[in-house]
């Protein structure tokens, strides 16, 4: 009775109920009820392997994006326009032969080395299918030695090569452009050990984020990072591109949480920088370099990263306000009452709760009667649960006497607490299952952060739906436009407006997305161009024949 | 009319449970606590026929140690009017059972005289499925068990209650004062919105002990030892249906 009762409850409690409670909780995991909530949900880009149920999901995109990859020999880029379509292949990069594929089954193994269509095509596509390449070879290399060959052999061959850890990223940065070789890491998930009085966890590259998670959690401790793609997306996929995601606010960037990293460099050196070691001021701090770098200097293959200690009381707050003043003023007084322990702030407009209404299975509106225009979800984190939950309980009806929060409410168990956060999460996963969107990730000073959104509305009108939602802990905007599908119309309304606008402000074009192949001739945006010769000089240095990752991150002028 | 809602707080769901290393139970220390999702949904139960005019006031109660009280909040930040806490500090080795705890609230419902006991039909912790079968016995009340739908005729002084059973729904029609117990499928429990806790900031939690009650809760079980289930053995994939037979002959000896 109990088990059936269990399945009962789930199928009524939905997803969130097996959503894997990360925020500084034991989490469960009922396996059986797990698939039948999650059969719908289940994200794969590689079918051989075993991975937890979270993460980004659509069926739609998924589907969308094998069949365009099975298209990829004819149709270079699932583009709708944009940069790619102006960047020509590199006739100075070599193109795969019948040799090559020998040598590197010879020191990869038959396993390591694919060419079968079906799993490569999967590998050609990023998650929103909208970036395809046209690679014919995807090398799974198991340890950091293989990574050095692979790299050292196509340096001296000068084949293009992709990193690819968990192809979760937004910015086409994953994927081939053309035919480079994808060398894929999912085989290096091992962890190698866990320091666990002082929280240090040394890991390899191809570690699932959410699999990490678990498993300091074991121990008491939480990663410093949590993004929505946690069920796919790899460590050292994150360290590349310095993932930001929603725990940014209380535990700072990667930059800071990361302690030491293993990097093979184009010509195949193994630098390792593997320390364990909080404080260590001899010589320059190679592994800045590395970290966000979107694998265009070196390919990450170890990381030791600090994991705070797992705080027991977690509570969450999902707020409605009148107006984005509200919501600043709000960011404002939460971080002077509730600093210590808020460890998340985000923000959403009702465009993007309807959104997810609409498309998120599972979830229900915490706040169905409010018709107001701005939500806001608060999470603390903390030791004492009563003291915590008080203090978050005062902090909220002073605000709501204030006038800065219309209506809200206070999730009294995990699964309520889940359900927000699937809101929140399931923003972009809704976004994508509408057909097409255009994705932007800005930092924008908080006064004019909604003020961008407003803008696209009045130019769009209703050729599209606009949604603003992000960390506003973080100044930190995800912009979505939504529409059927893509056509290059919509994006002439859309880009370059954005990008200048956000440049006027003396915003970053992408907080913390990376350029990718998406915004790669738009850094001048963002940075001077004395930074971006500087850039493409430690390019030059690091990786003379360009192998990593090309055609991304930097402008080809300056290259 | 008054309402009497029990609620029970509990592992929360959402928590991977573990036994204790010394294995006298499970490991409670620095774990989420909640309200029994089966109680949730009886609060909602209560507030709604409230709401719809059946009932003037919904009183919640609980046996727990002090932090139970938390419970008892979340039952009036979710609307309820006010609270009788029982106190009762657990002894892990002699579990405290649905027969004590239906002995309590039968002198509760006596002293504060509803028409309608409602409670969730089963602690997920526990998975009894007893208290309001028990607690429906020693008041003489009849009882509605896994209630998926109630509708109440104040008038008639009835309830019909729409009973989830195996072999599917019965629908059967009990006199006031009764005893409900709720199933899954009957509500969707609310969320405690920020006004509703402000209000139940000044809503009274009445605090009683068992021996106030006049009730003996000795429990006559003794908990030996708790360990997890063994785990479960990997499948076995065969070649062949030969291989099939020679297994079902041989290991399993069903043949």
């Amino acid at each position: 009775m109990a088990r059936r009762e269990a399945a009962r409850l789930l199928r009524r409690l939905g997803p969130l109920a097996v959503e894997s409670w990360t925020r500084g909780m034991p989490h469960s995991q009922h396996e059986s009820a797990n698939r039948i909530v999650n059969s719908c949900r289940r994200f794969h880009w590689i079918p051989s392997l075993q991975r937890p149920l979270c993460g980004p999901t659509t069926s739609g995109g998924i589907y969308e994006g094998q069949s365009s990859a099975k298209k990829a020999c004819e149709v270079q880029k699932h583009t709708f326009g944009s940069a790619a379509t102006h960047i020509q292949r590199n006739p100075a990069y070599s193109e795969l032969n019948s040799d090559d594929v020998s040598y590197f089954k010879s020191i990869l193994g038959e396993n390591g080395v694919v060419q079968d269509e079906d799993r490569v095509a999967v590998a050609n596509v990023d998650w929103m299918g909208k970036y395809s390449g046209a690679s014919q070879l995807l090398l799974l290399p198991k340890n950091t030695t293989e990574v050095s060959k692979i790299l050292s052999y196509c340096n001296t061959r000068r084949l293009a090569v992709v990193p690819q850890g968990g192809n979760t990223g937004l910015v086409g940065g994953s994927v081939p452009v053309y035919d480079e070789v994808i060398v894929g890491l999912s085989g290096m998930d091992k962890i190698i050990s866990f320091d666990n009085v002082n929280g240090i966890l040394t890991c390899e590259a191809g570690c699932v984020l959410e699999n990490l998670s678990n498993f300091v959690e074991n121990e008491g401790f939480i990663m410093p990072l949590d993004l929505g793609a946690k069920g796919s997306c790899h460590i050292g996929g994150n360290v590349s591109t310095n993932a930001g995601g929603l725990r940014f606010i209380r535990y700072g960037s990667l930059h800071g949480s990361v302690l030491g990293l293993e990097v093979v460099l184009a010509d195949g050196t193994i630098l390792d920088m593997l320390t364990t070691l909080r404080k260590d001021n001899t010589g320059y701090d190679l592994k800045h370099l590395f970290i966000g770098s979107e694998g265009s200097l070196g390919v990450v293959t170890k990381i030791s990263v600090l994991t705070p200690a797992k705080l027991p009381s977690t509570n969450v707050a999902f707020l409605s306000c009148n107006d984005y003043k509200s919501c600043q003023k709000l960011l404002l007084a939460a971080r002077r009452s509730l600093g210590e322990i808020l460890s998340a702030f985000e923000f959403m407009d009702h465009h993007c709760i309807d959104l997810a209404m609409r498309h998120l299975e599972g979830v229900h509106n915490p706040l169905p009667a409010s018709p107001y225009k701005f939500y806001v979800l608060i999470e603390i984190t903390g030791s004492d649960e009563s003291y915590d939950k008080t203090k978050l309980e005062a902090f909220l009806l002073r605000s709501m006497e204030d006038g800065l929060v219309a209506d809200g409410v206070i999730a009294q168990d995990i699964s309520q607490a889940s359900n927000f956060w699937r809101i929140r999460e399931g923003i972009s996963e809704a976004s994508v299952k509408v057909g097409a969107v255009y994705k932007y990730d800005l930092s924008i000073p908080v006064e004019k952060l909604y003020d961008i959104v407003e803008e696209m509305r009045c130019r769009l009108g209703d050729s599209a739906e606009v949604l603003g939602y992000g960390h506003l802990g973080d100044g930190n905007l995800h912009l979505n436009i939504v529409s059927s599908k893509y056509d290059d119309n919509t994006l002439e309304r859309i880009e370059p407006f954005v990008y200048e606008w956000t440049s006027a402000q003396r915003g970053s074009i992408s907080a913390e997305h990376g350029l990718g192949l998406m915004k790669a001739e738009k850094i001048h945006y963002s940075k001077s161009p004395e930074a971006v010769q500087l850039m493409a000089s430690i390019k030059k240095l690091l990786d003379p024949n360009s192998i990593l990752n090309p055609y991304k991150v930097l402008p080809q002028s300056v290259l | 009319m008054k309402i009497l809602v029990a609620v029970k707080r509990v592992v929360d769901y959402a928590v991977k449970v573990r036994v204790r290393p010394d294995r006298t139970g499970v490991e409670t220390a620095n774990i989420k606590m909640s309200m029994n999702p089966f109680c949730e949904i009886a609060v909602e139960e209560a507030l709604r026929l409230r709401e719809a005019g059946a009932a003037a006031e919904v009183v919640a109660a609980t046996v727990g140690p002090a932090q139970s009280a938390d419970t008892l909040r979340t039952a009036l930040a979710m609307g309820a009017d006010r609270a009788v806490h029982v106190l009762h500090d657990p002894d892990p080795a002699r579990p405290f059972l649905p027969l004590a705890v239906a002995k309590i609230l039968r002198a509760v419902a006596l002293q504060e005289k509803p028409s309608l006991v409602i409670l969730g039909k089963q602690a997920i912790d526990d998975d009894c499925n007893q208290t309001g079968q028990m607690l429906a016995g020693l008041l003489q009340w009849p009882q509605g068990t896994f209630a998926s739908k109630v509708i109440l005729d104040t008038e008639k002084q009835k309830a019909t209650v729409e009973q989830e059973v195996d072999g599917g729904i019965e629908t059967i029609c009990l006199d006031l004062p009764a005893v409900i117990t709720t199933d899954l499928r009957l509500n969707q429990p609310r969320y405690a919105t920020l006004p509703n806790i402000m209000k139940a900031k000044s809503k009274v939690i009445k605090k009683i002990a068992p021996e106030d009650l006049g009730v003996d809760i000795r429990s006559d079980m003794e908990v030996i030892e708790v360990n997890e289930p063994p785990k479960r053995k990997a499948g076995v994939i065969l070649s062949s249906v030969d291989e099939l037979l020679d297994k079902l002959k041989n290991e399993a000896r069903v043949l």
